[in-house]
């Protein structure tokens, strides 16, 4: 590799307020075409946006959670070009003045960590929809327009795709935890565009950047990031030069595709929006927001390997959603392991959750039934065989562990007398398997474990079988 | 004799004591509007039907639940938006636009209890001085039909100057409220920035406009602004101030006032009829008690090109959603979306229009956004400190309303210095965002004069205070002009 990747990106996150930013429609997604909207949104002549102070609320938390300086004064400004997906011609953002500037997060690539520098976080309208359908008219939805955005907009300090997905990985997870937004790619709450450039290992001035776009998952991101660097490594090595163009990953090739050349730099013709006046933020705003903010992943991985001895791996992947830490944390707090609780979720609760194509909140999983079902493990009321039983049964049902287990009588036979009279029978029948086991073949003795097993419905105590298995056949 | 040159206290007696009822004070208003309006043009949609109906259900109202303006009629200057009746802005591109919602003050004077007559004409996109930017007619000064009522309210000036309403509703970006007032003969207020809600006022430039008052007299004027004023949650510019009961201000007393009359006012481009007839306004006032200095506004030279460059960036910003797709014109046989963008927004504006959004495209774009748009904020502030300098020293600012009485229509007014003086004298108000009134001062050659007089920020009950002494003490508003009475 001859050259430096230079990545820098720019992500929209959408905030989950109840309503739009300058109008009083509702907010959520999902409803039929231009249901949620008013007449405001339709940039209906004589009306007025009106500031969604909650919108702000929500700027300011991410933007201190992403370690911004949150500005005390800020405006709205007018960013104007002509389509129909923006009613009003001109866009609703923040240029000069936005909410939060100069932060950072931190990100760990093969167990180095690193700042990617955060340049600016801006408030922002979403704009509207269209549907281009065959007949040659164009579908308008005007629902999301007026949605809530923020604009991250990060330094040029991601030096590969790996970064760029650690990156994202991590700013998902902060503003998730912050709760202003869902993050979901695949509803396009989370959206990211990525400046791309090369330059010789040791030069000081950037490249040509093209912007790549059409990223529509982290995955994506990683791999369109690869693509074009790549793409632009072998025009340069061939003496080429790189046009500052707008690309889009297409992601059945796995390849960038020009969508625009870029002439001279858009003239959006910024103007102070005279309809919103100034906010000034005072320091109770400023203490309520903070105070709102909660215990942010970094922290949260902290305090699992210095108070909970995790191992660094487990706190990484327990905090990469609040959901799954605040899950851990309560089933903790109620009385589980920490490590067990923390192999439950890794283990079977995620493998569920994959399989299912569901989150924690759509099972009947609840932490203190997590909790009992490992303490009745810990104390060998019941084998992790049974458990698996059992656990299929909270996931899916509900309740409590030990209720389970009574109800459908999984409790483990520990009783060694039980025990060794159903072995005993086992091996009367099985003569051929104690002769095996004398021959050196080990197969057997899995075998007999296994028939045990089922003439216990599997509640026998496992390490008692074995070793009343091994007593009984040396006798023989 | 017509109900609608009594003022709104008679008109309350009248209603009072039953001798008439709202619905006949309501056809009255039609019966103007029917004998007059072919000759004045001043509406461009009359909602009898809607009115009468409204009119007969007012008449149901129990006398103790009606305020001093219940069932009076009032004129809306067709760039305010009224739901379910054609709000076109007089312009081709909305000219069967029918809102789904009422704004803000239309509420308020459906609370009040007034009843809308009809939408008024004024220039395309309240563009203008004289009224003939409208796209569909001129309207004709009621003092003499040959010359202009000014504008953009002319439609508003010119209807109550010729006794069709006594109330109406203008808006005032530059002036569009007290010249064509000045030109009619009749009382108009630019009120603060912020003390009406602009909600449902269909934007030219947000930072300058305020929607106005146009009435036969100060009193009436003061009723008013009492109702539709006040902080709006729709308009996030619009003032939590309190609103005084500004007629109970109307003392006669204003011993002690101190005037400030810049010589700017008074100089270059100022006719003489106009600079007379103030000079004169200001020894009645002195007579009451007032005193006044020549004083100077050192930033008003630059009122004209600040005001030119903000007006038309914002107007370039709020007219740009006029697309062709979701209301308004739209183009025959346009074939994709470029062509409707262009066709609608070049067949749907007028000339005006189009030169003031070239213009302020022009001044917002990368190259000059920083020495036209920025520089001309930047003066902007010198020009309110011009005013809050003169504050803090006289109570209240007097000049002309403008620099000429009305003039002909069709007439270009050549001289450059008058153009700059108009300017001058209107525009640094809005530019300031101060509150200033126009009341009748005087007749020359038979066209009125107007007194201006500009208060500080939220002081209007100190303006009307002083225009109603000065209009007690004098009998200017006591003439009409003698169209529909057959010697025109």
């Amino acid at each position: 590799m001859n050259f430096e990747t230079i990545v820098g990106l720019e992500v929209h996150v959408e905030l989950k307020t109840d309503t739009k930013i300058f109008s009083p429609a509702p907010s959520h997604y999902g409803a039929e075409p231009n249901m949620n909207i008013h007449v405001t949104d339709l940039a209906y002549p004589g009306t007025l946006p009106t500031m969604n102070k909650r919108a702000v609320d929500f700027g300011m938390k991410a933007s201190m959670a992403l370690n911004c300086e949150v500005a005390k004064v800020m405006n709205f400004d007018r960013k104007h070009y002509f389509y129909p997906d923006n009613p009003k011609a001109y866009q609703i953002s923040q240029d000069d003045r936005p909410v939060g500037s100069n932060g950072w997060i931190e990100i760990e690539v093969e167990g180095k960590k690193k700042k990617i520098r955060i340049e600016r976080v801006h408030l922002e309208e979403d704009a509207g929809k269209l549907t281009h359908s065959d007949n040659g008219y164009s579908l308008v939805d005007l629902n999301r327009q007026g949605t809530p955005l923020i604009e991250i907009v990060t330094e040029a300090d991601i030096r590969s795709p790996e970064e760029a997905y650690a990156f994202l990985e991590k700013l998902k997870a902060i503003i998730q935890y912050t709760g202003v937004s869902d993050v979901r790619m695949e509803e396009g709450s989370l959206r990211c565009d990525a400046n791309i450039s090369l330059r010789p290992f040791g030069q000081k001035e950037f490249g040509t950047k093209t912007e790549l776009k059409n990223l529509n998952s982290f995955n994506f991101v990683r791999r369109g990031i690869a693509n074009e660097v790549e793409r632009q490594e072998k025009i340069l090595l061939s003496g080429g030069k790189i046009v500052q163009e707008t690309r889009r990953y297409d992601e059945t090739t796995g390849q960038t595709v020009l969508m625009r050349v870029k002439g001279s730099a858009n003239d959006y013709r910024f103007i102070n929006d005279p309809d919103l006046s100034e906010i000034h933020i005072d320091q109770e705003w400023m203490d309520r927001v903070r105070a709102e903010i909660p215990e942010l992943p970094d922290a949260r991985k902290a305090r699992y390997v210095q108070e909970l001895d995790l191992p660094e791996y487990d706190a990484h992947v327990l905090t990469l959603t609040k959901e799954m830490s605040d899950f851990f944390d309560a089933t903790v707090s109620a009385g589980a392991d920490a490590k067990l609780a923390s192999n439950w979720l890794m283990g079977e609760v995620s493998a569920y959750l994959n399989a299912e194509q569901k989150e924690l909140h759509d099972t009947a999983l609840a932490p203190e039934g997590l909790s009992s079902m490992i303490k009745l493990i810990a104390d060998g009321t019941i084998s992790s065989k049974i458990a698996k039983k059992v656990f299929k049964e909270l996931i899916e049902n509900g309740g409590n562990a030990e209720e389970i287990v009574k109800a459908k009588g999984l409790v483990q036979i520990s009783d060694e007398g039980t025990l060794r009279t159903i072995i005993t029978e086992i091996l009367d029948a099985n003569a051929q398997s104690i002769e095996d086991f004398k021959n050196g073949k080990d197969r057997a003795v899995g075998f007999l474990v296994g028939q045990v097993m089922k003439a216990t419905k599997g509640q026998a105590n496992p390490p008692l079988v074995n070793k009343i298995l091994l007593e009984e056949m040396n006798k023989r | 004799m017509t109900l609608m040159k009594k003022s709104a206290a008679e008109l309350q007696q009248l209603l009072h004591n039953r001798e008439v009822s709202v619905k006949e004070v309501t056809e009255d208003s039609f019966k103007q509007i029917a004998k007059l309006d072919g000759k004045v043009q001043a509406f461009l949609a009359v909602t009898e039907k809607e009115a009468l109906a409204k009119a007969e259900s007012l008449d149901n109202e129990p006398m103790d639940k009606r305020g001093p303006l219940f069932g009076l009629p009032i004129g809306i200057k067709d760039n305010i938006i009224t739901k379910g009746i054609t709000t076109t802005c007089a312009s081709k591109m909305l000219e069967n636009f029918v809102p789904v919602y009422d704004a803000t003050v239309m509420d308020k004077i459906n609370q009040a209890g007034m009843v809308n007559v009809g939408k008024l004409n004024m220039d395309e996109f309240a563009m203008g001085s004289t009224t003939e930017r409208s796209a569909f007619k001129t309207t004709h000064n009621p003092w003499n039909l040959n010359c202009v009522p000014g504008g953009s309210s002319g439609g508003s000036a010119a209807a109550v100057a010729a006794g069709e309403v006594p109330f109406a509703l203008g808006t005032d970006t530059g002036g569009s409220v007290r010249q064509p007032a000045a030109f009619c003969g009749v009382v108009g207020m630019k009120p603060t920035y912020g003390r009406v809600s602009r909600y449902g006022l269909v934007a030219f430039a947000s930072s300058l406009d305020q929607i106005g008052t146009i009435t036969r007299t100060v009193e009436d004027n003061a009723l008013l602004l009492n109702a539709i004023s006040g902080v709006d949650h729709r308009d996030s510019s619009s003032a939590s101030q309190q609103v005084p009961d500004f007629r109970a201000g109307l003392t006669g007393d204003i011993k002690g006032l101190r005037i400030a009359v810049p010589k700017e006012y008074l100089g270059e481009g100022i006719a003489e009829d106009v600079k007379e007839s103030v000079l004169e306004a200001l020894k009645v006032l002195e007579s009451l008690g007032a005193t006044w200095e020549e004083v100077t506004l050192p930033h008003s030279k630059y009122a004209s090109p600040v005001y030119y460059a903000i007006a038309t960036a914002e107007a370039s910003s709020n007219l740009a959603r006029f697309d062709g797709i979701r209301y308004g014109y739209h183009p025959e046989g346009a074939k994709n979306l470029e062509e409707i963008y262009l066709r609608s927004r070049a067949e749907g504006f007028g000339t005006e229009v189009k030169k003031r959004i070239l213009y302020g495209t022009y001044a917002l774009s990368a190259d000059h956004h920083e020495d036209l748009y920025v520089k001309a904020m930047k003066v902007r502030t010198l020009i309110a400190q011009d005013f809050a300098a003169l504050f803090e020293k006289y109570d209240v600012v007097i000049g002309p309303s403008s620099a000429t009485t009305a003039y002909e229509i069709g007439g270009v007014v050549q001289n450059q210095l008058t153009l700059y003086a108009n300017d001058v004298l209107t525009v640094s108000v809005n530019l300031a965002g101060v509150p200033a009134i126009s009341v009748p001062c005087g007749l020359s050659n038979g066209l009125p004069v107007g007194l201006q007089i500009i208060g500080k920020h939220f002081d209007e009950a100190l303006i009307y205070k002083v225009a109603h002494a000065y209009e007690q003490a004098t009998d200017f508003h006591t003439h009409t002009p003698s169209v529909g009475e057959g010697n025109e």
